[in-house]
């Protein structure tokens, strides 16, 4: 397995879990996210996830190996799911383990974070209203 | 010459298409997101935050060449 997947599939938090167990660690640090049923104002009924996934497996690769590096932790995995998903379904899942908490938190901040700015992936959220819409990140508008 | 536009998201919606070969003088993916606003004008409200050439991301004054595959991405929204 990867250490950073893209799956139309529900994920199965237990068989994620149990890929980053070791001895050596006493500390395990999972962030989950979760469809939610309001959005600025809006009563959401469901979310669509569009992934460019060569570019999204590569980038999400290349974020888990800097945590890595720049934390010192033991193992980092994430997964981020395609599609349309139901409320309260795992959209993704970050978990980081190592001897110690401290840098697994830091580093399962950084990893979600960074996701968050770099993935080649968009989110569609259906309203009550019968209205879909795309929402945009704009901080991340570069482009002049 | 001849480049391969793709749209995603957004973008893919608001021309009607995901991907399009297109006859170009474009020098760079700045010159040709302009262009492409110009045949599709659904775009015109958009920002593309993000560009791609052949699965690579790229800047938006990098050099186009015959055949390449470039990627509009609008403002990305994982997690």
């Amino acid at each position: 397995m990867s250490a950073f997947e893209i799956t139309g599939q529900p994920i199965e938090l237990q068989v994620f879990r149990a890929r980053l167990l070791d001895r050596s660690c006493g500390a395990y640090v999972q962030f989950d996210g979760w469809v939610r049923d309001h959005n600025e104002g809006r009563k959401v009924l469901q979310l669509e996830y569009e992934v460019y996934e060569p570019l999204a497996v590569r980038i999400g690769q290349d974020i888990i190996q800097e945590a890595l590096e720049r934390f010192g932790v033991s193992h980092a995995c994430a997964i981020h799911r395609s599609g349309l998903m139901e409320l309260s379904e795992v959209a993704v899942v970050v978990g980081v383990s190592s001897p110690h908490r401290s840098e697994a938190f830091e580093a399962c901040r950084y990893i979600i974070d960074q996701a968050k700015i770099r993935l080649p992936i968009w989110k569609k959220e259906h309203y009550e209203s019968g209205h879909a819409e795309w929402v945009n990140c704009q901080r991340c508008a570069h482009h002049e | 010459m001849k480049i391969r536009v793709r749209y995603f998201a957004v973008f893919r919606e608001a021309t009607g298409t995901g991907l399009e070969v297109i006859e170009t003088g474009a020098a760079s993916p700045s010159e040709l997101f302009s262009e492409c606003v110009g045949r599709h004008p659904g775009l015109q409200k958009y920002t593309a935050s993000l560009v791609a050439i052949n699965d690579e991301m790229a800047a938006w004054d990098a050099q186009l060449n015959e055949n390449d595959e470039v990627l509009f991405f609008p403002p990305v929204a994982g997690g």
